[in-house]
């Protein structure tokens, strides 16, 4: 079973994040990490592989500084890494970094491709349904579990209204929910045998793709400005001392919210 | 401009996401809309009072199960044949995928978490509050068809009291569109009224300290006339249903009134409730980023504050 792990560095948390006014795009100079939700789908592809034996794959779209986040992968248990860096895809959209990561995915044709829920800087939320569509696969999205027999996946999927069971056979795209488990910590052994694991870095080229198929020119969506947002009022804070509960029904009585 | 609407529809009733887009889309331009799935022609008609001047339906059983693939095929179809501008998605587990597979097949661009759409000229504008709602950023489309998807919650549906004419449509599917089935649903179904419909929402975190301490919630909430929310870590602990889960991997409310009870405020938990009008936190830790976006912060023992709140409150009621 060959699986593939689309994963993504985000700024790190404790990163202040800023949208850079020249170039309105997300500023990445900073201190990155693994988008915290693709470690879901990093810890369900290694059980499977625990469990069924194979490999595990890391794709990432990213800059090239991106190969620091992915050994935190690899020291979970991931077996290599293939990065796509190229100048010429910052700014991709989601039309774009699908084209991108379809590509790459076609080249390591893998059985099944897992996805994280959303990244933490707010791209790519629904990116999985756009590269299932490109290689022409079954996907199932929000995986709260996850089960692969007979040639088949089985995902139970969280939705607004209660769980829906989807089957699908392989090979499949799945987008794994965060409550699907809890990504483990790399051990040291994990830690120091990451360094000694292949990583790739492909250009934009390599896989085949033209210089306008992604980037700003590959993308049919645009960041016209950026303003500030709605603000609130000023936050009133006071300390229970026996009489919260009266303040706090004054405040809403007040506002007419009652 | 011409907008085309992706209707939901869950137990013959239309999906309040989907109605708020068409309403907008009604205020900014022709509005039309579509329905997939068995009865869609049925419930088609009700888009009709939403602003919808014609609504598409498509009954085939390749849509019966809520899987996006095959929506995909049915919309690629109308897309092209209806001659629309833009297609508006109101957001929910089904409808971004539908949104975002149907973008990759039609290589146009798609918008997301949009807030609100307006129209600069001739020129569609998307609003996208970005990196935890600090910024503000103005979105567009270098060409069309334009696919946005709708924050939920964002936009109310709009009575306008009009009808639809409804024209049922015939779609192809692709090979590998139908290769996912559903096996099983499962309902969860919680009591009282659901949180995107709700006024107040009282919402408890892991700061409630176990799950019978909802209890306290649901009787706050009862006194209120308010639906009672969670945080994704007490969901996840078993605490409370999933369909009362507010954050970016639940449902986004914007509640008249909002009160906090032992939530810290991670981002996660603040991008799906800082669109209510006024947020009343109540929090044991003076340092809980909550804090820092609510109206009425209180540091104190929900334990204490939140059953002596639910007594005034219902004196309140029976006195007035």
């Amino acid at each position: 079973m060959k699986i593939a792990v689309c994963v993504k560095q985000v700024p790190d948390a404790t990163v202040h994040k800023r949208i850079d006014p020249e170039t309105k795009r997300l500023d990445r100079s900073g201190e990155g990490a693994l988008n915290p939700t693709d470690l879901n789908a990093v810890e369900e592809a290694i059980r499977i592989k625990e469990a069924q034996g194979g490999e595990v794959v890391l794709v990432c779209l990213g800059p090239a500084k991106a190969v620091d986040s992915l050994r935190k992968a690899l020291a979970m248990g991931a077996d290599r890494a293939l990065l796509v860096s190229d100048d010429a895809a910052a700014g991709s959209d989601l039309l774009a970094t699908g084209k991108a990561l379809a590509k790459a995915l076609e080249r390591e044709a893998p059985d099944l491709v897992l996805f994280g829920q959303a990244s933490g800087d707010g791209d790519g939320a629904v990116l999985w349904a756009a590269v299932a569509e490109r290689l022409r696969r079954p996907v199932i999205s929000q995986a709260a579990e996850l089960s692969v027999a007979d040639g088949a996946v089985t995902g139970k999927r969280q939705t607004e209204h209660g769980y829906d069971t989807i089957s699908a056979p392989l090979p499949a795209v799945i987008a794994v929910s965060d409550a699907i488990n809890e990504p483990r910590y790399p051990s040291l052994k994990g830690i120091m045998g990451a360094k000694s694991k292949p990583q790739e870095t492909l250009s934009a080229g390599d896989l085949g793709l033209d210089a306008g198929d992604v980037g700003e020119t590959g993308s049919k969506t645009s960041v016209l400005e950026l303003g500030p947002p709605p603000s609130r009022g000023d936050t009133v804070k006071l300390e229970d001392d026996g009489s919260a509960p009266q303040k706090i029904l004054d405040y809403v009585v007040e506002r007419r919210l009652l | 401009m011409k907008f085309l609407v992706f209707l939901e529809h869950h137990g013959g009733e239309l999906e309040k996401g989907g109605l708020g887009a068409l309403g907008k889309a009604a205020s900014l331009g022709e509005a039309e809309g579509v329905v997939l799935g068995p009865g869609a022609a049925e419930v088609a008609a009700q888009a009709g009072v939403f602003g919808a001047a014609k609504v598409y339906a498509c009954e085939d059983d390749a849509l019966a199960a809520p899987l996006p693939q095959p929506r995909v095929d049915a919309l690629a179809t109308l897309v092209e044949k209806s001659g629309t501008d833009a297609v508006l998605f109101g957001a929910s587990v089904l409808s971004a995928d539908v949104a975002a597979g149907l973008s990759a097949r039609l290589d146009a661009g798609l918008n997301w978490d949009l807030t609100d759409l307006v129209l600069e000229g001739e020129q569609l504008v998307g609003k996208r509050p970005a990196l935890g709602d600090t910024v503000l950023v103005d979105v567009g489309w270098t060409g069309g068809p334009r696919f946005a998807l709708v924050r939920s919650g964002a936009l109310d549906p709009v009575e306008s009291g009009g009808s639809a004419e409804v024209e049922t449509f015939e779609a192809t599917y692709s090979d590998f569109s139908t290769l996912a089935t559903l096996l099983e649903q499962t309902q969860e179904e919680s009591s009282g009224p659901s949180i995107e419909d709700a006024d107040i929402i009282v919402a408890g975190g892991r700061g409630l300290g176990s799950p019978e301490a909802f209890s306290l919630l649901e009787e706050l909430a009862s006194a209120l006339g308010g639906a009672v929310a969670a945080t994704r870590a007490v969901v996840d602990a078993g605490w409370y249903p999933y369909a009362t889960q507010v954050g970016q991997t639940g449902k986004t409310v914007s509640p008249k009134l909002y009160i906090a009870c032992g939530i810290s405020g991670a981002i996660q938990h603040k991008v799906g409730m800082q669109g209510s009008g006024t947020i009343v936190a109540i929090n044991k830790d003076p340092n809980a980023p909550i804090f820092d976006f609510c109206d009425l912060g209180v540091v104190g023992d929900l334990h204490q504050i939140v059953p002596k709140l639910t007594e005034l409150a219902r004196s309140r009621r029976g006195g007035s």
